[in-house]
């Protein structure tokens, strides 16, 4: 080094290299890291499609080919032909009862081939294979049907339309998930409708109107606190209060809808303000921290030209962070409805074949239905429990891209700088 | 006898015009910190006054005490008064909200509303029960803040798309809008450009016939174009604001009583 003052940096190469290598170390590790998280997410995945769909074996009760009528399938017959079918496999007080619902001769064809197929016929699935089973072990299949040769074989997607419309029953191939899903709609609009504004209000008060007092200090404190309690503390503390507390208001029974099904106060109410209060510090926090995302020159503006703190919260404090608002509460609505624990507490019913017909019904929600059909033996219960978890999910991840949807039109749109 | 000494320019001033704020022994702290020491001066109606010295010599938190935007600053509190129309806007029956709109303000840097530029003009006269015709009171006050001809084919456009200029003038629009009595001015050209800049001082300069500016700058040169008084604030040891001279704006850059003040202005100062 030529000049009179000495370096102290290093000459060589050797020192960057070596800052060099470790760069690519780490970023190796991070890179294994993420590969690692997609993996697991590809195989959670794979496993709930593997059970969702795949081949089974039918077994009818009465072959169809029995019930030909001139080489014509029972399907192609009319309404006569498929009457003195179900008159000659019935028994006469089913027909009787039929026709005391709706007499036979006044019915559609289409309803009489349903009848014919759900009654006489009776498909009943003797054994149900995975998808992957299908596609690798085409050979244990084969003997299967070897061995029985009355067995059909036919591909069954557990998730179908008439899975998401039909409601619960005792055998898996009826099984649906309508109830659970209609519950689980009823519950987040009262979260919803109890949790959205009083989140909002407690924020706009925190953030704009409370002084900075000692008193103050310690609820912004414990709605942190809230947040990270779990959510099963949230159940026992909604089945005190909505449950028993309030049980002649979350019945319905002040309202005179008593119900004498609905257990007491487990209802869709109940159920729905236990939730509000779980997911209430997350808007509340969410809220705030929205708020003072905006600038302060937004306030001062507003305040300069003699506005209230009403007409500034109103006109620009709230319409300026709308959006960011209401992404938070959407991912906080997501994450109630995953929830089972605190429902399992508050009384959530097991089994509910009659959809809840408003706020004072009984109810079961997906998360609930999943649990209860992954705890069946049955190999087909766990079939229609991936289907269920499928829908959980896709309900799930469309409620987060709308939020991500907020998102970045709040990127996009005018910045206030 | 002392009276028949030819008055300086500053007595007979006084003595003519009314003095619209009077500002007597204000001190401003922020928690314990004394922002401003003791400051005393008047505020000549329809006139503009200045008030500059260097950074942290508290003329933008005297600019803030007197619409009361100091009540928004946690922790800020403030002693002495401040006469508006000859009652204390500190007296505990003083509305800020009202006070803020006979007392506007202008920010250093523009502060828009995202919404459109009719909205920004119209939302402060709605809020404050305007109820003649709106689309022409827009009009008005964009064509006082010298806007309008630039705007007139786009009221209905965001107006933060405009430049920082035009920001700025909107803004000025938009407080006049509410037809204040006073505008507090702080730094509004510090963000802009020299053209931009010389927008505004013209701007100030004709809104003075009817309302009464005080605007803070850092900008020697800007004071003694547009401001008819300046007041002075240096720093004590303290570190606390305090006014160091005030006085006719040509007395105080060409003749100054004060040492201290004739070195900052002539640029001598550390």
């Amino acid at each position: 080094m030529s000049g009179t003052s000495e370096s102290h940096f290093p000459t060589d190469t050797k020192a960057f290299d070596r800052r060099t290598r470790r760069n690519s170390v780490f970023a190796l590790v991070f890179f294994a890291g993420t590969t690692f998280s997609v993996a697991v997410l590809i195989i959670l995945l794979f496993s709930i499609i593997n059970n969702a769909f795949g081949p089974m074996a039918v077994e009818n009760t009465v072959d169809p080919a029995a019930l030909r009528i001139g080489g014509r399938e029972y399907t192609e017959l009319d309404s006569k032909e498929l009457i003195g079918i179900l008159e000659e496999h019935l028994s006469r007080g089913l027909i009787r009862r039929y026709n005391r619902e709706t007499p036979l001769n006044e019915r559609s064809t289409a309803n009489l081939v349903q009848l014919v197929e759900e009654r006489i016929i009776k498909p009943a699935v003797k054994q149900s294979w995975s998808l992957a089973e299908g596609l690798f072990e085409g050979g244990k299949i084969r003997s299967h049907f070897e061995d029985n040769p009355t067995h059909i074989r036919s591909f069954r997607a557990w998730l179908n339309p008439s899975f998401i419309v039909s409601s619960q029953s005792s055998t898996p191939e009826d099984s649906g998930i309508r109830t659970a899903l209609l519950g689980s709609v009823w519950i987040i609009l009262v979260t919803f409708v109890f949790s959205f504004p009083i989140g909002i209000g407690t924020a706009v008060y925190l953030e704009e109107y409370a002084k900075d007092s000692r008193l103050n200090r310690f609820i912004q404190t414990n709605i942190y606190n809230l947040a990270g309690v779990p959510s099963i503390i949230y159940g026992l503390l909604g089945l005190a209060i909505f449950v028993r507390i309030l049980q002649p208001l979350s019945s319905g029974e002040i309202f005179g809808s008593v119900d004498p099904s609905t257990a007491n106060g487990r209802t869709v109410f109940s159920a729905g303000m236990t939730l509000g209060l779980l997911i209430l510090p997350i808007i509340i926090i969410n809220t705030q921290e929205a708020l003072r995302a905006l600038p302060a020159s937004l306030r001062h503006s507003s305040f300069g030209l003699g506005a209230t703190r009403w007409q500034t919260v109103w006109h620009h404090l709230l319409p300026g962070s709308m959006e960011r608002i209401l992404t938070g509460t959407i991912i906080a609505l997501s994450r109630a409805i995953g929830e089972t624990a605190p429902l399992v507490v508050v009384g959530a019913s097991t089994f509910v074949s009659l959809d809840p017909e408003g706020i004072f019904s009984k109810f079961t929600t997906l998360p609930i239905q999943i649990y209860q059909w992954s705890a069946r033996p049955q190999g087909e219960f766990r079939n229609i429990a991936a289907a269920a978890i499928l829908v959980l999910l896709i309900l799930l991840l469309s409620m987060n891209a709308t939020a991500i949807y907020f998102r970045n039109r709040l990127s996009r749109t005018s910045r206030i700088q | 006898m002392i009276k028949t000494v030819t008055p300086t320019i500053e007595q007979k001033t006084e003595k003519d015009t009314d003095n619209i704020l009077q500002i007597k022994n204000l001190s401003v702290y922020y928690d314990m910190f004394k922002a401003v020491n003791n400051v005393s001066f008047v505020i000549p109606k329809n006139h503009i006054t200045a008030l500059i010295g260097p950074s942290g010599c508290g003329k933008s938190t005297v600019l803030r005490s007197i619409n009361r935007m100091n009540d928004l600053i946690p922790g800020a509190k403030t002693s002495g008064s401040i006469l508006f129309d000859g009652k204390d806007i500190y007296d505990p029956e003083v509305d800020a909200v009202r006070l803020r709109k006979r007392i506007g303000m202008v920010f250093q840097k523009p502060n828009p509303f995202p919404k459109s530029i009719y909205d920004n003009i119209a939302w402060g006269a709605k809020i404050n029960g305007f109820t003649g015709n709106m689309s022409e009171h827009v009009e008005k006050c964009l064509r006082d803040a010298a806007l309008w001809d630039e705007v007139k084919d786009k009221l209905k456009q965001n107006a933060l798309q405009l430049s920082g200029g035009q920001q700025q003038r909107l803004c000025i629009a938009r407080t006049i809008a509410v037809e204040p009595e006073v505008v507090l001015m702080d730094e509004p050209a510090s963000a802009l450009d020299p053209i931009a800049t010389a927008y505004i001082e013209k701007l100030a300069i004709k809104l003075k016939e009817k309302y009464t500016i005080i605007i803070v700058t850092h900008n020697m040169s800007q004071a003694s174009r547009i401001s008819d008084y300046t007041a002075f604030f240096m720093v004590d040891e303290n570190r606390a604001g305090y006014l160091e001279e005030r006085d006719r704006t040509e007395i105080l850059f060409q003749n100054p009583k004060n040492k201290r003040t004739a070195d900052y202005i002539a640029g001598r100062f550390g």
